[in-house]
């Protein structure tokens, strides 16, 4: 006879099953039956206590980003569970594996505006990529396995289980469930030969090739496939945000980071070339400019494992569907070996243009206040080039995305699609759970730090190695750069009056340090790197930085401003 | 602007409770109206079919179609014209049953509209018609102008493709076989 236990044992067990180590929580009235189950599992499911449940979210994507295994998210009914929802909507649009586990009030209960009752699984169906609700112990075991195979299989994302109270405490068998089929669902859909002949034949035939490369590069493990193919093919590649780390910065081939700020090289190339060829990455409006006259003389080979992105924003030539670490694999097979030597030198005069014009002054000025690329070109220096790089949003965000270097996969964590200020610090938390092998750096600004300061808590509490870099420049930044260049410079909310951030630290018992004068900034980084567990280094940089170069929105993506007359 | 059609888009998908709303999402979310909508059991056990109409243009189309596929249960989705479907409604009309009988027009008017009398009382009749939209609001227009309508009714629109098979069976066997060969 099988053995009876509780719904909350069978989450643990099948938590346990699934190969869950760590856990980001916040305990409440309508989970606590699971958090008593789980004081007995202490030993294996390592609980990390957040302080806010954003955190726990956000922390789940950091973890789930840089070790590429699914992030868990355990938080109480009503208000625990909508304060992860930035969090699922975050992952959702950037594709990152979590499951989001939250007390229900009991089934009894539900749809009686019951003390802390929300509707999880109505609000959150439209930005998770599944949403359930447990209702019956005995559904306990199928739900997390489903949840954890949809989670990480074919496009990742967010899964949302909304566990009613009842189920929690309601006996039942427990045996383990493995979930690998659902026929309503393809993870990898079959790719169609036609089509993978006839992307072979363009990028034969074509003189100037372009890579895009995406995220999903590295969701798809598929980092090495991707430089076979390039190399063979000795096709110069432009980066997305998200996908900075899917091949080192300094690879010859790779030609800087697309979009609105990223370099020019890559984003005036792309209107040049005659085949584009785009590997996992969504043509997201701020990579693409203005549609209209987006890559319209290149012929479009999307290579995507979700169906719905072929055509969703560029119109795709050859759409190549399934997992690109296989879809690769056979386009570097067919496809014969070329040199495209002119096509690659032609980068460089755009290259030494932005190096002259905003590289040079931005990172190497010779007086005045500190630059923010200054700032992350010393710390990704003095990490060697190998460490994690965790940004918040804003102009921190491409800052560090501009000039931080990568030579490691699953390097660079930042909210992308949604941009969520106050990301970084739960994020980074996350990350050195997710791989405690290595150094996590978190750049942020000082808006977005005060969006989620509270989980300084938890990195006191965990002594979390979170390396932080706070770039203070006394603005939102970003949005006042824009009000300079297109609200004739009414700086509107934006100034911000700030705490003293070393007392703050010091208040959680974190060691910090603040730099103002350039001299010691190198000092600076070096005592952040060489102390044990977290550190806050505040830099006080330029008040009224820029980010350039910008292709300024609803503008041609070859179009970007070098400088800012304003 | 590109001319709006009115395309019908039969969606199969399991019999999980909240579906419809994801599916009905997709169309909120990019402003379409949705002109007809009827959700039943389908042929397969346990797989509902959806029939939804709106007017919208053929790229549009494709992307909505593409968004409720991607939702997890949903098992396929397709879209159609009008010339590559059979389809029909049902309606039906409550008339006051002395001023129908009254009107030597309104039974001829029934019989060319080849719709049918389903229940006579003292107080009411009712007719019922099955066929296409426009038939359906010419005899509601016709009925009314005779004055003896009280109560109209009609379904949304049902219709199968004109292709010799269903594409989600196949579909379905496919998917089962694939998995079986381990890809």
């Amino acid at each position: 006879m099988k053995e009876k236990i509780t719904g909350g044992e069978a989450l643990m067990r099948s938590l346990e099953h699934q190969g869950v180590k760590t856990i980001f929580g916040y305990p409440g009235g309508a989970i606590m039956p699971v958090f008593d189950a789980l004081y007995d599992h202490r030993d294996k499911l390592n609980h990390i206590l957040v302080r806010h449940e954003q955190g726990a979210a956000h922390a789940a994507q950091g973890y789930a980003r840089v070790s590429g295994d699914v992030g868990v998210c355990l938080v109480t009914s009503g208000p625990g569970a909508t304060n992860t929802i930035t969090g699922v909507a975050d992952a959702m649009i950037d594709s990152t594996p979590i499951v989001v586990i939250a007390g229900q009030v009991g089934a009894g209960l539900l749809g009686t505006d019951a003390f802390q009752e929300v509707d999880l699984v109505g609000i959150t169906q439209p930005i998770s990529k599944w949403s359930y609700q447990i209702r019956r112990a005995e559904d306990v075991a199928w739900a997390v396995a489903r949840a954890f195979y949809i989670a990480r299989s074919g496009r990742p994302g967010p899964v949302v289980l909304d566990f009613a109270k009842n189920a929690q405490v309601e006996m039942t068998d427990y045996e383990p469930v493995d979930v690998d089929f659902i026929r309503s669902y393809d993870p990898d859909p079959e790719t169609d030969p036609k089509a993978l002949a006839e992307a072979v034949r363009l990028i034969n035939e074509s003189e100037k090739p372009l890579v895009l490369v995406g995220q999903g590069v590295e969701l798809g493990n598929a980092q090495e496939e991707l430089l076979k193919f390039v190399e063979k093919a000795d096709i110069p590649c432009g980066c997305t945000l998200l996908g900075l780390s899917a091949m080192p910065s300094e690879h010859p081939l790779n030609k800087g980071m697309l979009g609105m700020h990223g370099n020019l090289g890559p984003n005036v190339k792309t209107n040049e070339c005659d085949v584009l060829i785009a590997v996992g990455m969504r043509f997201d409006d701020r990579v693409t400019g203005k549609l209209e006259t987006y890559a319209k003389q290149a012929k479009v080979i999307h290579l995507d494992v979700d169906p719905s992105e072929i055509g969703k924003n560029v119109p795709v030539d050859v759409p190549v569907l399934g997992n690109c670490k296989r879809t690769l694999g056979m386009l570097t097979e067919l496809i014969q070996p070329k040199k495209h030597t002119a096509w690659i030198d032609s980068f460089r005069q755009y290259e030494q243009q932005e190096f002259d014009k905003v590289i040079k002054p931005e990172v190497y000025p010779a007086e005045g206040p500190i630059n923010m690329g200054e700032v992350v070109n010393a710390v990704s220096e003095a990490t060697n080039h190998e460490a994690v790089l965790v940004t918040d949003v804003g102009q921190n965000q491409m800052m560090s995305c501009r000039y931080f270097k990568f030579t490691k996969n699953r390097s660079v964590v930042t909210s992308g699609g949604m941009g969520t200020m106050g990301f970084c610090i739960p994020a980074a938390i996350g990350a050195t759970f997710g791989r405690p092998d290595r150094t996590v750096c978190a750049i942020m600004g000082d808006g977005g730090l005060q969006m989620t300061m509270q989980e300084l808590g938890t990195i006191m509490e965990q002594k979390a190695p979170v390396k932080m870099i706070l770039m203070n420049n006394n603005y939102l930044g970003n949005v006042r750069q824009w009000q300079a260049m297109f609200f004739n410079r009414r700086y509107s909310f934006t100034p911000m009056m700030n705490p003293d951030y070393m007392q703050i630290a010091s208040a959680y018992g974190i060691p910090s340090r603040r730099v103002i004068e350039r001299e010691e900034l190198k000092d600076g980084i070096k005592e952040m790197l060489a102390t044990d567990g977290p550190f806050l280094l505040e830099v006080c940089v330029v008040e009224e930085g820029n980010v350039l170069p910008m292709t300024p929105p609803g503008s041609s993506v070859n179009y970007m401003m070098m400088d800012l007359d304003c | 602007m590109e001319n709006k059609t009115l395309y019908t888009i039969i969606v199969h998908s399991e019999n999980i409770a909240g579906l419809l709303n994801q599916v009905t999402a997709v169309f909120t979310r990019r402003q379409i109206n949705i002109e007809s909508l009827n959700v039943s059991a389908s042929s397969i056990a346990g797989v509902h079919k959806y029939t939804i109409t709106c007017w919208t243009t053929a790229d549009i189309v494709e992307k909505v179609v593409r968004q409720i596929e991607k939702k997890m249960d949903v098992i396929q989705a397709h879209y159609f014209t009008d010339k590559e479907i059979f389809q029909r409604e049902v309606a039906m009309y409550k008339v006051s049953t002395p001023e129908f009988q009254n009107n030597p027009e309104a039974s001829k008017v029934v019989r060319r509209f080849n719709a049918h009398i389903v229940e006579v009382n003292p107080v009411f009749s009712i007719i019922e018609m099955v066929g296409m939209s426009d038939e359906i609001t010419f005899l509601y227009e016709d009925l009314k102008r005779l004055k003896c309508v009280l109560q109209f009714v009609r379904s949304g629109r049902i219709a199968v493709s004109t292709s010799c098979f269903e594409r989600v069976n196949e579909y379905l066997a496919h998917r089962e076989e694939r998995y079986n060969k381990g890809l």
